[in-house]
């Protein structure tokens, strides 16, 4: 997603100037999204460059803004299209357990375990302060959506630690189990504390 | 909320099961203090020790060596008949095999902790009643274990363990058969009890159930390997809720 369609998005329920744009735009987004200025007028310019946006009457000094009919095909299209799951951003959590399971001499079960504390701790701090906020008078549904979506990311990372470990000790199991291979390659063979303990 | 006495404590706990090559240390030196006001979570792989802990917590199994406290009464100390008194009194147990006594209907089940420490019968199972009711079950009263869901049964167990004024309560996963709604409303009621002033330990698989404690402590072969306590969320979301602008 983009700034772009957050704005066709709010330009469409009225005209608005940049200031207010970006104010209303962190609060529809929970404030877990904050804009600066150059972002929202450098997003403007753009819009009104395509022709999705364009000028309106002026509040006192402060220019406004206003969707084009194109800019209302734009957003439909936006609400109705799914977001494409693309390939995730680099998730450095990811690509540092693949580089630990194929490090020799890296404790992954002390690896996944620090790491799902961590998670967990932030998982309860979530939590903790869903709870809180939920219990607060205009419980802000914006805002409590999307600390909802920290919580299932950070279940979904602690489900998914949980099966890195098991699949580990499964791997190291069988290792163990299969006779010493004739020729050891040292460069690639399992070297983690678990395995060599246990010889 | 507020923290107040520790009403369970392990010291160097250790259980060793079976004998000779087949033997397993099930649970090997834990140290644990729970405080009423406080709800731990207990998380860790199939077989890391996690129901052997809490039996041991709970007076239903003995030590190999170290100590269990609960409400100040060292459990080691007492007899068959007074560790027995402490469980139905001051302990809440939901057992992962649920443990409900067939020939008994729900609400029996839920009394018969009441009724075996002396309570008399008629307000035994009004007490019964309404622990079922808390738990949105009061309909199933008169039901057989038999003829209710795994879901059911556990908000039954679940039940019997909190009825009463049992100040700690301990769950082996609670949640287990619950889909996850009703598994949070469940979670949120022993939130409460624990607000109220009990102590509480819950083992769990379920990241959502342990987003609840206080503390979650991972077991691995029977020893504690971590202990996460919620950490400062301003670091996790850029805001807060804020005021509508337009
Ligand atoms: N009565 C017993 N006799 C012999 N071994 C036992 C006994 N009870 C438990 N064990 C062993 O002790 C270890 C810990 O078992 P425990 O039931 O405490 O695990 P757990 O963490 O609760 O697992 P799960 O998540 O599967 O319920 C296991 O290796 C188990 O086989
Ligand atoms: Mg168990």
């Amino acid at each position: 997603m983009s700034v772009r369609h957050g704005l066709l998005a709010l330009l469409a329920e009225r005209p608005a100037g940049a200031y207010q744009l970006r104010q209303e735009f962190e609060r529809r987004t929970g404030g877990t999204w904050p804009l600066n200025m150059g972002q929202v007028s450098t997003t403007l310019d753009r819009l009104v460059r395509d022709g999705l946006v364009a000028p309106a009457d002026a509040d006192g000094d402060v220019p406004r803004w206003t969707l084009s009919p194109a800019g209302h095909d734009a957003l439909r299209d936006w609400w109705a299209a799914p977001v494409a799951r693309t390939a995730p951003a680099r998730d450095e959590l990811a690509i540092k357990l693949a580089l630990a399971v194929s490090t020799p001499g890296v404790d992954v079960r002390r690896l996944v375990q620090v790491q799902r504390t961590e998670t967990m701790r932030a998982m309860q701090a979530l939590h903790r302060l869903r709870v809180e906020g939920a219990a607060g008078a205009d419980a802000d549904l914006a805002w409590s959506l999307v600390v909802d979506n920290l919580v299932f990311a950070a279940e979904a990372e602690i489900r998914w630690l949980d099966h890195v470990e098991a699949r580990v000790a499964r791997a190291a199991a069988t290792r163990d189990a299969r006779p010493p291979a004739p020729a050891p390659r040292p460069a690639t063979a399992p070297a983690d504390d678990e395995t060599a303990a246990r010889r | 909320m507020t923290r107040g006495p520790v009403l369970v404590t392990a010291r160097g706990l250790t259980r060793v099961h079976g004998e000779g090559p087949s033997q397993v240390r099930a649970v090997a030196g834990v140290d644990l203090a729970v405080r009423a006001g406080e709800l731990v979570a207990v998380m860790g792989p199939s077989g890391s020790g996690k129901t052997s802990l809490l039996r041991l917590l709970g007076g239903l199994d003995v030590p190999t060596s170290g100590r269990v406290t609960v409400a100040g009464q060292d459990l080691s100390e007492l007899g068959p008949d007074d560790r027995a008194r402490v469980r139905r009194r001051t302990v809440g147990y939901v057992f992962q095999q649920l443990n409900l006594v067939p020939l008994l209907t729900a609400a029996e089940n839920v009394a018969l902790p009441l009724e075996l420490d002396g309570i008399r019968p008629r307000s035994a199972r009004a007490a019964a009643l309404g622990a079922l009711a808390d738990l949105g079950v009061a309909d199933l009263a008169d039901r057989f274990p038999r003829d209710l869901s795994g879901g059911q049964q556990q908000l039954v167990a679940l039940a019997r363990a909190l009825v009463g004024e049992r100040r700690v309560v301990l769950a082996d996963e609670p949640t287990g058969a619950l889909d996850s709604t009703t598994g949070d409303e469940v979670v949120r009621l022993l939130r409460a009890r624990v607000d109220a002033g009990a102590a509480a330990v819950v083992v769990t698989h379920d990241a959502r159930v342990a987003a609840w404690a206080d503390r979650t402590v991972f077991l691995r072969d029977g020893v504690v390997t971590d202990v996460a306590e919620p950490g400062d969320p301003t670091d996790l979301l850029l805001g807060t809720p804020r005021e509508a602008s337009w």
